[in-house]
């Protein structure tokens, strides 16, 4: 366990790539075997299940901590981090121990079945022989909310390296359902393994935004291809030996999710692999994403769900064809294999092409992309014609080019301090627009300012500040910023009747007096014409 | 009341003056020299005789008296006097007493000695206005041994790998106190300008630290091989700071307890080192002062406010509008 701790702390405490990686790399030479086969899992999302109900260890620990428990939740709501909380109010601890990481989950893990008590007892004992930062570390397993910073490239980077193995193929065996109650180490890092390539899906190729570049500095427009960016979910559809599975990009199985997909079985020759889009589809268009969300908490979903929402994917890419991996084959020759291959399907098959927009020139495709809304797009995605599919996110060959936000300008009229990174600053904001001579609260938003604005608000914020209700602060109605949102629809909920999609201050204007904000009327006509 | 919360700041109606007010008054009975309390302006200074040079360094001419700590001065019908708040070197809680009526105003307190402010003593008051920068239970601060040795560790490793190390702190009070832990055998010790000229003031008044070099234009970094920068915070990040590489970069603050904060730093390393009072710091100071009525300021002040009244005092948070802020609270 302190072995894992210098590890997490290490990668914690720097900004810099190399130092991760060297970390990691130094950790996966020396750490036990079954430690280090944890810590694959860990860093690649593979959480163990939360042992223990945060409420019982809130509790636990402020009665430790000689504090009553309101006490306990405004530290934490200031921390921004529950295991962090925990792990700086408990005392000091009075013993020490030097059991290696798996030991610990396998504690954690036996607590499943026991009672309170011996979970209470346990879970103390264990603190008081831990460090804060052991703790840490500790309560985040505990809780299921173990993350770290370091992309799963770097992690495979890393154990490539201390393996002498080739890093695009132990990307590829790292993918998938295993766990570490399911494989080795060796199994799942060395021994071949044929059961579960099976249903192995292969590491997506992520692009960069374009942002402010213009498309022109790409090059000559003949060497690109262009296609919507969808509003979906990415996924990889795969057949191989008589099933069918799918995979989201945040790499979970979610073949029950969506059952109209099974037919993709008799669709499709077995060593199939197609990157796509998963929508919810009226027979000619997408769904917006809020139909599609309905579906993805379910585990199972119901009738009416599944004929009110039915789920396609519009494919993007052919990465297995006939069993044979061809993401080494450029995007041209892959794409005309997909299209090939989906040829002749029936009309009504939950699979279609996702098209490819024809242009002549960049200005072209401008104006394809103005109408991406209307097509219930995101904006449009470019790959180069003769681009490989890469593993991970890498810079060049695939560009996203989405859509301006939609904007609208508003009245800051509350302000709450952040947490976690931005204790200590207020960082949560709710904006209102004109009714008359009312501001009428229609979003909140975080994020969108520079560290140097958050500061500059927050000094303002104290100096201005009306009433309070609890944390949050009423503020004089001065300052108005632009929001930026990427959808918004109909909500009976909230005060204002609309509820925005991605909310986040894009610009502070500074030169905007606070009666030229915008109206609720503005804020109608722009549901009006997107919602 | 003995003091009143006013715009201009803590008022006592009975001797007609303002403790650390920021705006311009007749008469400012002044804690210390950060600049969040110690401001321009006012046409009289009332301080402890420690904090005096350090002042008239910042403040230029200004018509400045001082007081020994305990010493008392009647001032209208009222007596003040100052008592060490272990904050920086000259700091002092001012306490004012009316017609047998005692307050005591902490400005900014640490409880925990270190190597050169004079520590902390308890006065006992009626009234307490205490600071409650770091008013939560997860702010405790390791010892003063613990942090020096984290300091100098980490200091020596970035020498040995030939890389400097970089390290943020107030140039008043929190520099100096790090100089004074840092073990001058590891390499040379460098300072930024603001750092030195407060050094070179606090030497004047015999305070120990060991040699330090000012980095001026001339200075080729790469005759200090291993060496530690001191400077401000602001100045980690500057061009400035971008002639000594490689570097490690470190930062010293109360602060640096919370991973996020750390994090937004983005510093190599956060050292847990602060001037002010931890949890159990500020808790030990109340019920030491025998106060049955504490005013908290600066800081996470409802909530520890709402704690003090659990543990039965009658306490209250001074309202915002109230308080000015705190050099910790500014500078992030």
């Amino acid at each position: 366990m302190k072995r894992f701790t210098d590890l997490y702390t290490t990668i914690d405490q720097t900004t810099k790539t190399t130092v991760k990686v060297d970390a990691l790399t130094e950790y996966f030479r020396a750490a036990p075997e079954a430690d280090r086969l944890w810590t694959i899992a860990l860093f690649s999302g593979r959480r163990p299940r939360r042992a223990i109900t945060t409420t019982k260890l809130r509790e636990w620990a402020a009665e430790q901590a000689g504090i009553p428990l309101w006490l306990f939740e405004e530290s934490y709501g200031i921390v921004g981090d529950l295991a962090e909380t925990i792990a700086l109010v408990l005392p000091p601890a009075t013993q020490d121990h030097d059991a290696p990481l798996t030991d610990w989950i396998e504690q954690m893990r036996a607590l499943d079945d026991a009672d309170d008590d011996t979970r209470k007892s346990a879970i103390l004992g264990a603190w008081d022989q831990m460090t804060p930062r052991e703790r840490l570390v500790f309560n985040k397993l505990l809780t299921g909310g173990f993350r770290v910073g370091v992309s799963r490239k770097l992690m495979t980077r890393a154990l490539a390296r201390a393996t002498h193995r080739d890093e695009a193929e132990l990307a590829h065996r790292l993918m998938g359902d295993w766990t570490p109650d399911t494989t080795t180490f060796t199994d799942l890092i060395e021994a071949p393994d044929d059961a579960a390539a099976l249903s192995r899906p292969y590491p997506f190729c992520l692009a960069y935004g374009l942002d402010e570049t213009p498309p022109e500095e790409l090059g000559h427009p003949g060497d690109w291809c262009a296609e919507w960016k969808w509003d979906g979910i990415r996924g990889q559809l795969i057949t191989r030996g008589g099933a069918h599975f799918v995979w989201s990009r945040g790499e979970e199985l979610m073949t029950d999710r969506f059952p109209e997909l099974a037919v993709a079985r008799d669709l499709l020759p077995p060593g199939t692999v197609i990157d796509g889009e998963i929508v919810a589809w009226t027979g000619t268009a997408p769904l917006p994403f809020n139909d599609l969300q309905k579906r993805i908490g379910r585990k199972t979903v119901p009738k009416t769900l599944l004929k009110r929402a039915p789920v396609i994917v519009l494919g993007y890419d052919l990465l297995e064809d006939g069993g044979e991996d061809i993401r080494a084959r450029p995007f041209a020759e892959r794409r005309a294999r997909l299209d090939a291959l989906m040829q002749g399907l029936p009309e009504n098959a939950p699979l279609r092409l996702s098209p490819l927009i024809a242009f002549k020139t960049w200005d072209d495709l401008r104006q394809h992309r103005a109408t991406a809304r209307e097509q219930r797009a995101e904006g449009l995605m470019l790959k180069r014609a003769d681009s490989p599919y890469h593993a991970g996110r890498k810079k060049g060959d695939w560009w996203k080019w989405k859509l301006d936000p939609l904007t609208i300008d508003a009245v800051m009229i509350y302000a709450q301090q952040g947490h976690g990174r931005r204790a200590n600053l207020f960082t949560d904001f709710t904006f209102a627009v004109w009714s008359g001579n009312d501001l009428v609260p229609f979003t909140k938003a975080y994020s969108g300012l520079t560290d140097t604005e958050f500061r500059q608000i927050t000094a303002w914020v104290r100096k201005n500040t009306q009433q309070r209700f609890g944390p949050v602060r009423q503020v004089t109605p001065e300052h108005v910023f632009e929001i930026a949102f990427e959808g918004i629809h109909e909500s009976p909920r909230h005060k204002s009747g609309v509820a925005l999609r991605f909310p986040r201050m894009k610009r502070w204007r500074h030169d905007k007096p606070v009666q030229e904000a915008n109206t609720l009327d503005d804020l109608r006509a722009i549901l009006a014409q997107y919602g | 009341m003995v003091l009143r919360f006013t715009p201009s700041g803590i008022y006592c109606p009975a001797g007609d003056f303002h403790i650390d007010p920021w705006r311009p008054v007749n008469r400012a009975l002044i804690t210390h020299g950060h600049a969040d309390h110690a401001r321009h302006g006012h046409a009289r200074y009332l301080a402890t005789d420690i904090a005096a040079p350090v002042m008239r360094h910042r403040l230029g001419a200004i018509k400045l008296d001082t007081l020994c700590y305990g010493e008392e001065r009647r001032i209208g019908g009222a007596t003040v006097s100052f008592h060490p708040a272990g904050h920086i070197p000259g700091s002092a809680q001012i306490r004012v007493e009316v017609k047998g009526e005692v307050w005591v105003v902490s400005g900014d307190y640490k409880t925990a000695p270190d190597s050169l402010s004079t520590p902390f003593e308890p006065v006992r008051c009626h009234s307490f206005i205490t600071e409650c920068t770091f008013g939560l239970p997860v702010f405790t601060w390791p010892t003063e041994t613990e942090a020096a040795q984290e300091i100098n560790d980490w200091w020596a490793a970035n020498a040995s790998a030939g890389r400097f190390s970089l390290l943020g702190a107030y140039s008043l009070g929190k520099a100096q106190r790090i100089l004074s832990l840092l073990d001058p055998s590891i390499a040379q010790i460098l300072t930024h300008g603001a750092v030195e000229q407060t050094n070179n003031v606090l030497r004047a008044q015999g305070y120990d630290m060991p040699p330090t070099l000012h980095v001026t234009p001339d200075l080729k970094p790469a005759d200090h091989p291993g060496a530690l920068v001191l400077a401000p915070p602001a100045a980690l990040g500057s061009t400035w700071a971008r002639r000594f590489r490689p570097a490690s970069t470190g930062f010293a603050s109360g602060w640096m307890r919370l991973r996020g904060v750390r994090r937004r730093r983005s510093v190599d390393r956060g050292f847990v080192m602060s001037d002010h009072a931890d949890w159990d710091g500020l808790n030990a100071a109340i019920s030491d002062t025998g106060a049955e009525n504490v005013y908290t300021t600066h800081g996470y002040t409802d909530i520890f406010a709402s704690w003090l009244k659990d543990q039965g005092y009658n306490a209250r948070a001074v309202p915002t509008e109230f308080t000015g802020e705190s050099e910790e609270d500014s500078i992030l």
